[in-house]
């Protein structure tokens, strides 16, 4: 039953992103002046993806501490990881945006500076994680952590955002420069949906991956108490 | 009220306790003077060409919150000695309690060092602080609770981690990016002559978290002490 | 009668891994029950649990029919762990002060007085903790559990670590609180000294209880009766 929903996600997947690959590339009319600019078309489905990772992950976890029960905690751990390899996607085709746009690597505007704060917090998340070896105790306190960072994001997004309109700083957006042209919404929300249908599939892998560690954990406490 | 008293008897005993030994005092104010010094290297402050002005407040809350971190860590860990932890959790008083209680210590212990590291601050580098002293002070009281309600919450959820020291600042510094952050803002505006009202966004920020962050460790302690 | 300290249906996991299953049992009032086990049979555990340290995957632990976890309840019961639960530097007076207010009590300088004189540290209230002989600090520890009267006593090994003056103080104290009544469960290697004070006896083999009921004279002529009759080998 997995195995079937995972194989219909990735066709979906393959063909939603493939699709959009052909549209961004051959249909529609670069707008911007920047060779690179249809990396947008990644790099902002990428940061929804991300964001709603974190922000499931709080409903996880907050239901793994209500029931106890170890399915939410694997469905919390494999969301986070998934959402931070989204941020870190993220991260990575902003500078690159950025190097082609203004020739630097870096830029410290709001967006990529909450989304680069975000990756910390849910860094911290997997070192916790990896850092407790016993189950429950790793499960009930990346809880907890999963709950507190998601209420934070939230205030890193706000407070960097008024942070930045007093100090100005290149910003990378789709709709300066160039404006939004007709048809390029749609790509991006396909792209979202696309990258979703991945996501699911990598956190399917993921939680197995979270419950066979924990069957090892066990067998291994059974072995020693033998 | 039980709850009020007891967290009160749990803030003199970690206060008395830290002032008998110093340790954490001590070791917080030097490091605040050698990050200062080190950092004149980098600034330059002598230079006239170097506004030190402008980065004043970045440089005030690194040394603030690198100060804390060592204080804050021992907040929980002090209790592993002796195993004095289980009798404070077996103890009636509330875990919340418990937790009000060190926050407060630590509150008070934070709030010395800064004070004594921003007088240093302002000799070293010639930084007239008098004029808007107590709107700072209300900056660094808002700050400093937000610095410590995080701090104490993840010392007693990296208590009985095998790398305590280095989980704490891990764990803490991404999330006390907002409060640094307005903290930062407002204490170089203030520095530089800003009156605090032009700044009120910033204050709510502040106030914001440190609202939002005490009720959800005083609810959430009970589930990371006990389980 | 309500049952003095009632555990139903008690679970621990470690990840799916159950360290203590479906513990049962009841301790009456007034009785001393010695837990019995080998290392990691999970006494430390279960002991935990009875003591409100930690929570059980499934079941509860009721005190006098109450939760262990609320206040009032914890006011009635004593824990003695494997630490002394005494700050370093503090002095035996301050930490007597700080439990007794803890606890509530109605005249904390005045019942931690007592307990110094009680258990022969009155001429050293005022030394540091740090500076006290390992001898003299079990007998604070011993000071502090008993100081704020405990109706249950719960005791992890109390025995192990003890010098024999600080043993005869825990012993006498023993005696009298199961002369007024009082509860008391302590998990134990030294058969010998646990056993003479028992009424009852559990033990506890791989997480569950395989026997509950009264001491019995066997136990006392044979210590390893018990671990032959009930226990695996």
């Amino acid at each position: 039953m997995r195995e079937r929903l995972m194989y219909l996600l990735a066709a979906a997947a393959a063909f939603l992103l493939t699709w959009n690959l052909y549209k961004i590339f051959f249909v529609l009319p670069i707008t911007a002046n920047v060779a690179a600019y249809q990396i947008v078309y990644f790099h902002v489905p990428a940061a929804f993806t991300a964001l709603s990772g974190f922000f499931v992950a709080l409903g996880a976890s907050g239901l793994y501490l209500a029931t106890g029960k170890f399915k939410y905690d694997e469905f919390a751990a494999a969301v986070t990881e998934v959402a931070l390899a989204f941020a870190t996607v993220n991260l990575i085709t902003g500078s690159i945006w950025a190097r082609y746009a203004w020739g630097i690597w870096w830029t410290w505007d709001a967006r990529l500076t909450s989304m680069l704060t975000c990756w910390l917090i849910y860094a911290g998340y997997m070192i916790l994680r990896r850092s407790i070896e016993e189950p429950t105790q790793r499960a009930r306190l990346s809880a907890v952590l999963s709950i507190l960072g998601c209420v934070d994001v939230g205030f890193v997004y706000k407070s960097i955002e008024w942070f930045r309109t007093q100090h100005p700083s290149p910003v990378l957006s789709i709709r300066d420069g160039g404006g939004m042209g007709p048809g390029m919404e749609a790509p991006i929300y396909w792209n979202f949906l696309g990258l979703a249908c991945l996501s699911a599939i990598l956190i399917i892998v993921r939680m197995r991956q979270e419950e066979t560690a924990r069957e090892i954990d066990s067998l291994r406490r059974m072995a020693h108490s033998y | 009220m039980g709850f009020v008293r007891q967290a009160l008897t749990i803030a003199a005993k970690d206060l008395r306790s830290e002032l008998r030994t110093k340790e954490a005092i001590n070791a917080s104010l030097a490091f605040s003077l050698v990050i200062l010094v080190l950092f004149s290297f980098a600034f330059d402050p002598g230079n006239s060409e170097v506004n030190i002005q402008a980065v004043s407040g970045g440089l005030l809350w690194l040394v603030f919150s690198f100060a804390g971190a060592l204080s804050l860590n021992r907040s929980f860990a002090r209790e592993l000695q002796n195993d004095c932890l289980d009798a404070l959790i077996a103890s009636p008083a509330p875990t919340g309690a418990v937790f009000t209680g060190k926050a407060l210590a630590n509150y008070a212990l934070l709030m010395a060092v800064e004070i004594v590291s921003l007088g240093i601050f302002s000799v070293l580098y010639d930084v007239k602080v008098k004029e808007y002293f107590w709107p700072i002070l209300l900056v660094m009281l808002l700050t400093t609770w937000a610095i410590t309600v995080i701090g104490t919450l993840f010392s007693a959820l990296t208590v009985n981690l095998r790398m305590r020291e280095v989980m704490l600042p891990i764990l803490t510094y991404p999330l006390l990016v907002p409060p640094l952050m307005a903290a930062i803002v407002l204490t170089t505006d203030l520095l530089g002559g800003t009156p605090l009202a032009k700044d009120t966004i910033w204050v709510r920020v502040l106030v914001a978290f440190d609202v939002v962050f005490s009720w959800l460790a005083v609810v959430f302690i009970d589930i990371v002490l006990v389980g | 009668m309500s049952a003095a300290l009632e555990a139903d249906g008690v679970w621990k996991y470690y990840g799916d891994f159950p360290a203590l299953r479906d513990i049962k049992f009841k301790v009456e009032a007034g009785s001393t029950l010695a837990l019995l086990g080998r290392n990691g049979a999970g006494k430390t555990t279960l002991l935990r649990i009875l003591a409100g340290l930690s929570k059980p995957s499934r079941g509860s632990v009721k005190i006098h029919d109450s939760q262990v976890r609320l206040e009032a309840t914890r006011r009635r019961i004593g824990v003695l762990g494997h630490g002394i639960s005494l700050y370093d530097e503090l002095s035996a007076i301050e930490n007597l002060l700080l439990f007794s207010r803890l606890y509530g009590l109605p005249d904390p300088q005045k019942r931690s007085d007592e307990m110094l004189e009680r258990t022969g540290l009155d001429r050293v209230r005022d030394g540091l903790v740090r500076e006290f002989s390992r001898g003299m600090r079990q007998r604070l520890a011993v000071a502090r559990v008993f100081l704020h009267d405990p109706e249950v006593l719960l005791l992890d090994e109390p025995f192990t670590a003890l010098d024999d003056r600080a043993i005869a103080v825990l012993q006498s104290l023993l005696r009298e609180m199961k002369e007024r009544g009082r509860t008391i469960i302590m998990s134990t290697h030294q058969l010998r000294e646990a056993l003479e004070l028992a009424t009852h006896v559990a033990m506890i083999q791989r997480g569950q209880i395989v026997y509950a009921g009264e001491r019995k004279q066997e136990m006392l002529d044979d210590t390893g009766w018990l671990y032959r009759t009930y226990g695996e080998n």
